[in-house]
């Protein structure tokens, strides 16, 4: 009896068809751990998860790591920290995995993260955005993978200045991520625009804003900019009751993470044009690696792919890359070889600094548009992490030393 | 007009909205449990339910036209309604004999399986409804821009209360629901069928739960997460107006969506030279007003004192003192528990820990429960204050992880002290409900504090150097202090106190009678409770190495009391089981497939109508027969 | 020396006068009866003795002391029982536990954590409840007891205080009429040997005439009548409360 049930993830159909598979097969498979919250932000994760499998495949196609076919194990850690410290210990233990990557929710990440430093193996934090994962709070066997929450804000900054706007209004969702990206901009907006006026704060609960009071609230201090870290039903709700009320009428919006297709998709044709975004426009990012990938994750899927599909396509192909470099399955030597592990992915090539673990993935900047009834991101131009990154002195000061 | 006025005047419509919003959903869960005294855990998952399947329905009828809107939105309430009936008929008829409130955990089991299945069925992105057909767009209303559908609803809310009124106050049937609610006897005196009442009622509650979804549909998309959170306000509401009154649910949707609407207007304020974020507030606002309003009127704002629907100690059994094979049989057990891990397999010893940490967490939320006949909605509390006071012991301090676990059950203690306090001044469900807002608020000042508690992110590093340092060590102190501090309880239920906890809970004015200060004695059962949770949160926490607000989440309370239910409040040994039994379950289930929620909830759900008396129940009487 | 007096007891309910200005004396030993029709006010003055519910106004001295308005615990450690008239007894608990749990609280004990609550005062409960008669009954559980048996387990817990004054409302009521007599007799010598003063409410003439040493009455909130038994038998407003209905008197005793 299969007492395990390994999730596996790489359909046997596909690697059939490799010619190394035979070689390849005849070896036990590397395992990499993947915890994430999977039924709490399935929105985002089912994409992450497909991303995942289309890079197992093109990974053991391509002859796996090390001579072995890689496997990533899955669990499902309910968005608690506690069962997903608990089942990074049964990956570790019973399924014996190499490494683990990962998780959702920035408390989730840290949690793991420290569980990874006390039992010294490498953690390829995929998607939380806090920035302390990487500079307050990083660690050794930490590396993340996305844009952080700062990077992203300051994203966003030059076009905040350009609109040269006096009187902002802020709203965000009342947790970490809301609060560092509105002290972010604050400060950065400050430095680059002394005479700006913060004219209303409003922080709903996470998944729970009253848009309407939040909307007459915002309106009622008369802003001429608002900048908004909202996402999922959240940002639905709010530009729809903005929208109704007339509150975005000559007033610049700017909204980390709304052109991204997971929260730009269901807006529909109600996508608030002209919105400056970060985002993901996968319907026209013409590089070779992104056709690429495009072309294969459409084949497979017969969907298309949404940010979590590139983040977890591009973990997957991260873990693979440093495994391959470390040579070995020695977590330490994997921990070295990430430090400035650099690969490629359907963004363009990335590299995880040696000086914070954080990579070099960066966003896409636009503004919202509408097209066929749909919202898409124009004017689009990649912002490259490596250039949103504060000077390596202030991050080295940010970090405990190890 | 002042543009001050006119802000403010807005604010107040859309507290007028939010307020029929808040109604509508709680009407229905008002109704069920003023007629069936079940604690329907299931009634946010059932307005989720009516917004999907609105969105659907609409879909299918035709979004432009006022006929496939309105027809979709009806359609989607009665189907709701339909399967409230079936809900009604398949599972809770089975069970109205069990023990008090153990239909909560066949509902809480339904809210696993419907969440699944509206995943499975729609999808996990969030679907954004159509607009109102004729209602699009907005009204001007002193140079401010009010929505047209915001209009309506503020108008449904009175209208549903008054055909309410009608039903209720002008139709035979409405005689037998009032009866249900206010006197029993009566109901039998009646001389009606009560079966098809509850069946009825189950459908008008769901119907309301499924419109109130539904009316949503130009306002919210449907996503996953609505149930849990409409479930929290819902109940806010009903226990606020007082329970099965629904003229009183009205009046405290419109306080707390007052109160919202007000705390977002205001914003920031600068207050005594800080600055004071009055929307940071809507965390909280609502549980801050429930505990007001009990701690002032025991009984909400407009509800009566209830006579229960039987009396919390008629249907337990005495509790015996454990034969004399008992202690040895556990210490053989414990000592078996401990050589476990000697086989190697790390993960059965964290596993195994976790089970001795919420066992010991159950057993605790049992003392109250079951003995004290206390129930408790927010028993996480204690367990996250214990944790985080162990945590930040051994952080800000930098005492070994030893002494720190010494603060864990004083600050749970201390906590449980100060909302005992207030708690057992009110009972049954409004007690339960007091617990859980006072939870809810420590809740909030942890989740927000972020200079002492590490905000939403929580607090990691909490490695424990040392001899604690080696987890099998660790597992064994684990194993050493759940037992231990299960054998303590156990002992005192058996003790004069337990004895005096349990007259208090079976006739208090009997126990008062006989010179026993029964608010004094159920005051020291929470502290001891409290204590006993900080304790299993101390060890939670450095088994984690990280603890975030989650530990004292409303979920973790949830958990514990289905732990609870599940082995049955009758039997010391019940929660034990219980909570073996469940993170058992939802460790395996979780990691071997998919659906792992609703596959969690048919097995509860399976235990459920096997095991109307919990896991405990079943054993003792299987050692009965035998 | 009288054991209580009672000043001027009054009790509104709303608009209800449930007792107006009532005022009576109970001597060590005596055995009292109250009596009067349906809502009287018997409860209401038993629940203010006991200090269920707190007077309106008027003064309540058990020993010299004014207890009026304190709460029912503390009287109840002063040496006053009582008994209910619907009767309240721990219905998850064993008879024998019953008895033991008012040993134990009246021995502050209630806070111990620790020690066995089985053993502690076994042999003391099962004395008192062979006094009750309910000694072969000791390990059932009160929930399953016939009403008659309850109404004896009451009086075994209310004497577990060795109270001064034992207030009874309706000792016997649910009671076979042989039972019933039997458990009066009982209390009566139990009164007379341990010098306790008994005030008690019947509705069965019988019982009142038979054990009663004096009988006050009630009416409507106020006392009508109050004496020995064969004064009140033949007291005409008395009479004019019971409707006339002699019998009720027991006049064939
Ligand atoms: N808690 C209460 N609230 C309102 N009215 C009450 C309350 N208790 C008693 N009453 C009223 O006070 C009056 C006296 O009631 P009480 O119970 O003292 O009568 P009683 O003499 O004991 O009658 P019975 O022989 O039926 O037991 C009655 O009219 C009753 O309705
Ligand atoms: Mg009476």
């Amino acid at each position: 009896m299969d007492r395990r049930h390994v999730l596996k993830i790489g359909g046997a159909a596909a690697a059939a068809l490799a010619a190394p598979r035979a070689m390849a097969q005849a070896r036990e498979p590397i395992r990499i751990g993947e915890l994430n919250s999977y039924k709490v932000f399935a929105a985002f994760l089912e994409p992450y998860k497909k991303g995942m499998d289309l890079a197992v495949d093109e990974v053991n196609a391509a002859g796996g790591a090390l001579g072995r076919p890689i496997e990533i194990v899955v669990r499902d850690d309910n968005g608690q920290p506690g069962d997903a410290v608990r089942l990074a210990e049964e990956l570790l233990t019973r399924e014996r995995v190499s490494m683990l990557m990962g998780t959702f929710a920035s408390h989730v990440g840290l949690a793991v993260s420290s569980f990874a430093k006390e039992r010294k193996v490498p953690f390829l934090a995929s998607e939380p955005l806090s920035d302390k994962i990487v500079w307050e709070q990083g660690n050794r066997y930490t590396f993340r993978l996305r844009a952080s929450t700062y990077m992203q804000t300051a994203m966003l900054v030059p076009d905040a200045v350009r609109v040269a706007k006096r009187r902002w209004a802020i709203v965000y969702p009342n947790y970490e991520y809301g609060q560092s990206a509105t002290a972010a901009f604050k400060k950065l907006m400050l430095a680059r625009q002394p005479n700006i006026e913060f004219v209303a704060e409003q922080a709903p609960p996470l998944g729970r804003i009253e848009a309407g009071p939040v909307a007459a609230a915002l309106q009622a201090a008369r802003p001429e900019a608002i900048f908004s870290s909202l996402f999922g039903p959240d940002l639905s709700r709010f530009v729809r009751e903005g929208t109704t009320r007339g509150l975005f009428r000559n007033v610049e919006v700017f909204n980390l993470l709304a052109g991204e297709p997971e929260y730009l998709d269901p807006l529909l044709d109600e996508a608030p044009v002209g919105w400056y975004v970060t985002g993901y426009p996968w319907q026209d990012i013409k590089t070779p690696e992104h056709d690429r990938f495009l072309a294969a994750y459409q084949t497979k899927f017969r969907d298309y792919p949404r940010l979590g599909s590139v983040v977890g396509y591009a973990a997957v192909i991260g873990a693979a890359e440093a495994i391959r470099k470390a040579g070995s399955l020695e977590p330490e030597k994997i921990v070295d070889a990430m430090k400035g592990l650099a690969h490629s992915t359907p963004f363009g090539r990335i590299v995880y600094r040696t000086l914070d673990h954080q990579s070099t993935m960066g966003a896409y900047v636009g503004r919202i548009g509408l097209r066929n009834g749909k919202g898409v991101m124009t004017d689009w131009r990649y912002a490259d992490g490596a250039d949103y990154l504060p000077p390596d002195a202030e991050v080295r000061s940010l970090r405990p030393p190890e | 007009m002042s543009d001050l006025f006119a802000d403010i005047l807005i604010q107040f419509l859309n507290g007028l909205a939010g307020a029929s919003s808040l109604f509508l959903v709680a009407a229905g869960l008002s109704l069920i449990f003023g007629v069936t005294r079940i604690v329907n855990f299931a009634h946010g998952a059932l307005f989720m339910l009516g917004l999907y399947l609105a969105w659907s329905l609409i879909d299918l009828f035709g979004r432009s036209t006022l006929l496939g809107f309105w027809g979709g939105v009806l359609a989607a309430a009665l189907c709701v309604g339909a399967i409230g009936v079936v809900i009604e008929i398949v599972v809770l008829r089975r069970i109205y004999k069990a023990p008090e409130l153990f239909q909560l955990l066949a509902t809480f089991a339904l809210v696993l399986i419907i969440k699944d299945a509206v995943l499975f069925f729609w999808g996990a992105e969030e679907l954004l409804g159509p607009r109102a057909p004729g209602l699009r767009g907005a009204v001007e209303i002193f140079g401010r821009r009010f929505p047209e559908y915001d209009l309506l609803l503020i108008a449904a809310g009175p209208l549903v209360l008054g055909l309410l009124w009608l039903l209720l106050h002008r139709t035979r049937y409405g005689i037998f629901v009032r009866a249900a609610t206010q006197d029993r006897e009566m109901l039998a005196a009646l001389g009606t069928d009560e079966r098809r009442l509850f069946t009825s009622v189950f459908f008008l509650g769901a119907f309301l739960a499924g419109l109130g979804g539904a009316l949503q549909i130009p306002r919210e998309p449907a996503q996953l997460s609505l149930d849990l959170a409409v479930i929290s306000d819902a109940f806010v509401v009903v226990v606020v107006g007082g329970m099965g009154s629904i003229g009183g649910a009205f009046l405290a949707a419109l306080l707390i969506a007052q109160a919202k609407a007000l705390c977002i207007a205001l914003g920031d304020v600068s207050m005594f030279g800080t600055v004071v974020s009055f929307s940071k507030l809507t965390l909280v606002v609502e549980f801050a007003i429930m505990a007001a309003v009990l701690v002032l009127r025991p009984w909400g704002l407009l509800g009566k004192p209830l006579a229960l629907a039987r009396g919390a100690g008629a249907s337990a059994a005495p509790l015996d003192p454990p034969g004399p094979l008992f202690w040895p049989a556990s210490f053989v057990v414990l000592v078996l528990l401990a050589l476990a891990p000697l086989g190697g397999d790390r993960y059965l010893l964290v596993l195994m820990g976790d089970i001795a940490v919420f066992a010991l967490f159950a057993v605790s939320l049992h003392f109250l429960m079951g003995p004290g006949g206390l129930v408790s909605f927010g028993h996480a509390a204690y367990f996250g204050l214990g944790s985080y006071a162990a945590a930040l012991v051994f952080l800000r301090l930098d005492l070994p992880a030893e002494a720190a676990l010494l603060a864990a059950p004083l600050a749970g203690g201390a906590a449980a002290l100060l909302f005992g306090w207030f708690c057992v001044r009110l009972s049954g469900v409004y007690l339960a409900m007091l617990t859980l807002a006072f939870a809810q608020i420590a809740w909030s000042v942890v989740f927000q504090w972020n200079d002492a508690t590490g905000g939403s992110n929580g607090l990691i590093g909490l490695w424990p150097a040392g001899a604690l340092k080696d987890r099998t060590l660790y597992f064994w102190a684990t194993l050493v202090l759940c037992a231990g501090g299960i054998f303590f309880l156990w002992r005192t239920v058996h003790a004069p106190f337990g004895l005096a906890l349990r007259a208090a809970r079976d006739q208090p004015m009997r126990a008062e009678a006989v010179g026993i200060d029964t608010r004094r004695v159920q005051w020291v059962a929470f502290a001891l409770s409290g204590a006993f949770a900080g304790l299993a949160g101390g060890l939670f926490a450095f088994a984690k190495g990280s603890i975030s607000p989650d530990t004292l989440g409303v979920a973790r309370s949830v958990d514990g009391l289905a732990m609870v239910l599940l082995g049955g409040v009758q039997t010391l040994t019940g929660p034990v089981l219980g909570a073996a039994v469940f993170t058992w379950l939802q460790d395996e289930i979780a990691r071997n497939t998919e659906y792992w929620r609703a596959i969690l909830g048919f097995a509860i759900l399976a235990l459920v109508l096997a095991f109307p008396h919990g896991l405990g129940g079943a054993l003792k009487r299987l050692r009965g027969a035998a | 020396m009288t054991l209580l007096v009672a000043h001027g007891l009054r009790k509104a309910f709303g608009g209800v006068e449930a007792v107006v200005d009532v005022g009576f004396a109970v001597a060590p030993g005596e055995v009292v009866a109250l009596i009067g029709p349906n809502g009287a006010g018997k409860s209401t003055c038993f629940n203010m003795l006991n200090g269920q519910l707190a007077p309106d106004g008027g003064t309540i001295r058990l020993g010299g002391e004014n207890i009026a308005g304190r709460p029912p615990r503390a009287i109840a450690r002063l040496g006053v029982g009582r008994t209910f008239q619907i009767t309240a007894t721990f219905a998850s608990m064993r008879v024998r536990e019953n008895v033991q749990a008012a040993l134990q609280s009246f021995a502050g004990k209630s806070y111990g954590l620790w020690r066995s609550a089985d053993t502690l005062y076994r042999d003391e409960a099962l004395a008192l409840l062979a006094r009750v008669g309910m000694e072969d009954q000791a390990e059932r559980p009160c929930g399953t007891l016939a009403y008659g048996d309850l109404k004896r387990v009451e009086l075994a817990v209310a004497l577990a205080g060795r109270p001064r004054l034992l207030l009874m409302d309706e000792p016997t009521a649910g009671m076979a009429p042989v039972e019933r007599l039997a458990l009066m007799a009982l209390t009566a010598s139990l009164a007379r040997r341990e010098q306790i003063g008994v005030l008690f409410t019947e509705h069965d003439m019988d019982t009142v005439f038979a054990h009663a040493d004096r009988i006050l009455v009630l009416d409507r909130g106020r006392l009508i009548a109050e004496g020995s038994p064969d004064a009140v038998r033949n007291d005409p407003t008395v009479r004019r409360v019971y409707l006339g209905a002699g019998t009720m008197y027991g006049e064939q005793a």
